[in-house]
């Protein structure tokens, strides 16, 4: 399970990657979001993924998962979502002001 | 436990909220917002005197234990970083009441100033690795926003690049939390301190270790500072005042913490790799200081210049250049605050940000050229004012530990300082004014004026009473250089 696992993390690096290297700004966000996916995984699959009960059944559980993850995962997704959401407004007001979403042209100059 | 140090990070986060439902309402927006700080820079006082009288205090988070559960930790650092945080802000804040525009402050300002403190403090008082992710993103966030806020082309633009490298340095901040959870199982800061200690797989946790210093570097500007001199020219001088102050500062201090509690077993490596870093920031920043005539980017370059040099204050672990660090960060948050607060009145005033647009201001405005001229010999570290002993600690800690390189490479840098700023200075203030820019002279409000004479008086006090200072930042240095003490004050009950 875990080779699997790491083989779907490292996919989706390679393209968020592939993605932010990219001129097109939409594509860039997507990339950044498939970034933050691969690494939520990732914190999942590191702190050992367990076949079985669910985390806090109580003191006399005989087994359960870590909980300590998920609750990270959990916070970082929220973050995550609302950082791509403003991102997504910025990107939109950028593109209505400036009058383009290409990465190459919004280098911008000093005397302005 | 001690209730009290979860105040500093409770009061601007409740006032940020209360500040959202009266925001038609600039003046009661004013009011409560510097209110909130006022206070809250006693609340700073008060632990500050606490951890002086009775050690390092802590707070368990809904009274789960540590290592389980959230803790937050006050020790000297995080407690003076946050009264200086709470100055700095009280005096940008006075500087934004008059020059920050009202459209501005009808949508949020003073919201997400409220917000931004809290992350920052938050940041430097948790002591929960995860909790420091949260609260940077409290920061970053609130720092979109204000960078943005005003719509301009140019902000819009530098935004966007601003987001991008925050954004993907949170992702490999929370890849770097995962490998080491994955490793050592807990995010307690004082608890990984021994779980690293125990642990045998040296390898990969210096893998960790460098992530982290990625991750840390990123935010703080320190090498890979690519983004900041473009990033930190668009928002208004208010904002600037408090991001250069503020944000690095914040970097700088995770990269302080991780590297003296969590991976300080293993000295070489990484603390070289630091030491390198510093070396080419210094150099790099001082070039781009010295190369713009704009008053903004000479600021910013000004901004790099000084994380570089105190990365070389926490690459040469030795008790001198710790103190020396510690003495050397409060300085620069308040002389750089200053400095920021008077380019943008000078900025204001002229009319232009260019230096060949602009002469002869020392006539019209005397009291901003003695303060500039002021924060200029502090930042360049000429006795009596505050640069001066950090500067000498954190050389004499590099020259102890044998770092000569570094050590004149740290001296150069503040060479390049005094060239750029005496540059700006009589640029701006000596000379004749150019004849377009004759007819009305600007009137600079008196909060401007009053926000820049309180951080020169800081930037005073702190250099005449530094053998004062001093007895409190050696406190700080002393748990820095002794991360038993943090582990022990965390980890007792």
């Amino acid at each position: 399970m875990e080779l699997y696992m790491s083989l779907a993390i490292g996919i989706l690096f390679a393209v968020g990657v592939y993605q932010i290297l990219s001129k097109s700004l939409l594509r860039i966000i997507l990339g950044t979001n498939l970034l933050t996916h691969g690494v939520h995984l990732l914190l999942l699959t590191m702190s050992r993924l367990k076949t079985g009960a669910a985390p806090l059944l109580g003191e006399e559980a005989s087994s359960y998962v870590d909980p300590v993850p998920q609750a990270l995962i959990l916070t970082s997704i929220v973050i995550s979502f609302g950082v791509t959401s403003f991102f997504f407004v910025l990107a939109y007001k950028a593109y209505q002001r400036l009058g383009t979403d290409n990465m190459e042209e919004l280098r911008g100059k000093d005397d302005e | 436990m001690n209730n009290v140090i979860v105040l500093p990070l409770l009061i601007p986060l409740v006032t940020a909220v209360l500040l959202i439902f009266c925001a038609k309402n600039i003046r009661l927006q004013r009011w409560m917002s510097a209110i909130s700080v006022a206070l809250n820079v006693l609340v700073a006082l008060f632990i500050v005197y606490q951890v002086d009288s009775e050690g390092i205090q802590t707070l368990h988070m809904g009274g789960w234990l540590p290592p389980h559960g959230i803790v937050f930790v006050a020790d000297m650092l995080a407690a003076l970083l946050v009264l200086m945080t709470l100055l700095v802000a009280a005096a940008c804040l006075f500087y934004a009441f008059r020059s920050i525009g009202e459209e501005r402050e009808k949508h949020y300002f003073y919201t997400f100033f409220q917000f931004l403190l809290a992350g920052v403090i938050g940041s430097f008082l948790t002591g929960d690795l995860f909790n420091l992710f949260v609260c940077f993103e409290v920061m970053l966030i609130s720092s979109y926003a204000l960078i943005v806020l005003g719509g301009t082309k140019r902000q819009l633009r530098e935004t966007l690049k601003y987001m991008l490298i925050n954004i993907i340095s949170s992702t490999l901040f929370v890849a770097a939390v995962a490998y080491l959870y994955g490793t050592v199982g807990t995010l307690n800061m004082a608890h990984l301190s021994l779980r690293v200690a125990e642990v045998q797989q040296e390898g990969i946790l210096s893998v960790i270790g460098i992530l982290f210093l990625i991750v840390f570097a990123l935010k703080a500007g320190l090498f890979l500072f690519f983004w900041l001199p473009g990033s930190y020219n668009a928002p208004p001088a208010a904002v600037t005042a408090l991001f250069g102050a503020l944000l690095t500062k914040v970097g700088l201090y995770a990269i302080i913490r991780t590297f003296t509690l969590i991976f300080y077993h293993e000295t070489g490596g990484i603390h070289m790799i630091i030491g390198w870093m510093a070396a080419a920031t210094m150099i790099l920043g001082g070039l781009g200081a010295v190369a713009y005539k704009d008053i903004g980017r000479v600021l910013n370059y000004n901004i790099v210049i000084s994380v570089g040099f105190i990365a070389f204050g926490i690459a040469s672990v030795s008790e001198a250049s710790l103190n020396g660090t510690v003495f050397y960060l409060l300085h620069d948050m308040a002389a750089k605050a200053l400095l920021f607060i008077l380019g943008g009145m000078i900025i204001t005033s002229a009319g232009t940000a260019k230096l060949g647009e602009m002469g002869g201001l020392i006539k019209r405005y005397p009291w901003i050229g003695w303060m500039f001229f002021i924060a200029l010999l502090a930042l360049v570290g000429i006795p009596p004012l505050s640069g001066f002993l950090g500067k000498v600690l954190i050389l004499q800690g590099g020259l102890q530990e044998g770092h000569y390189w570094l050590s004149g490479i740290g001296l150069l840098s503040s060479l390049l300082v005094l060239y750029s700023l005496i540059k700006v200075f009589m640029g701006a203030f000596w000379g004749d004014s150019p004849a377009r820019r004759e007819q009305q002279p600007v009137k600079i409000p008196r909060t401007a004026y009053g926000a820049a004479i309180g951080l020169t008086l800081i930037v005073i006090l702190m250099g005449v009473g530094s053998e004062w200072v001093y007895s409190y930042t050696s406190q700080a240095g002393a748990v820095l250089t002794d991360p038993s003490l943090y582990i022990n004050a965390v980890l007792k009950e």
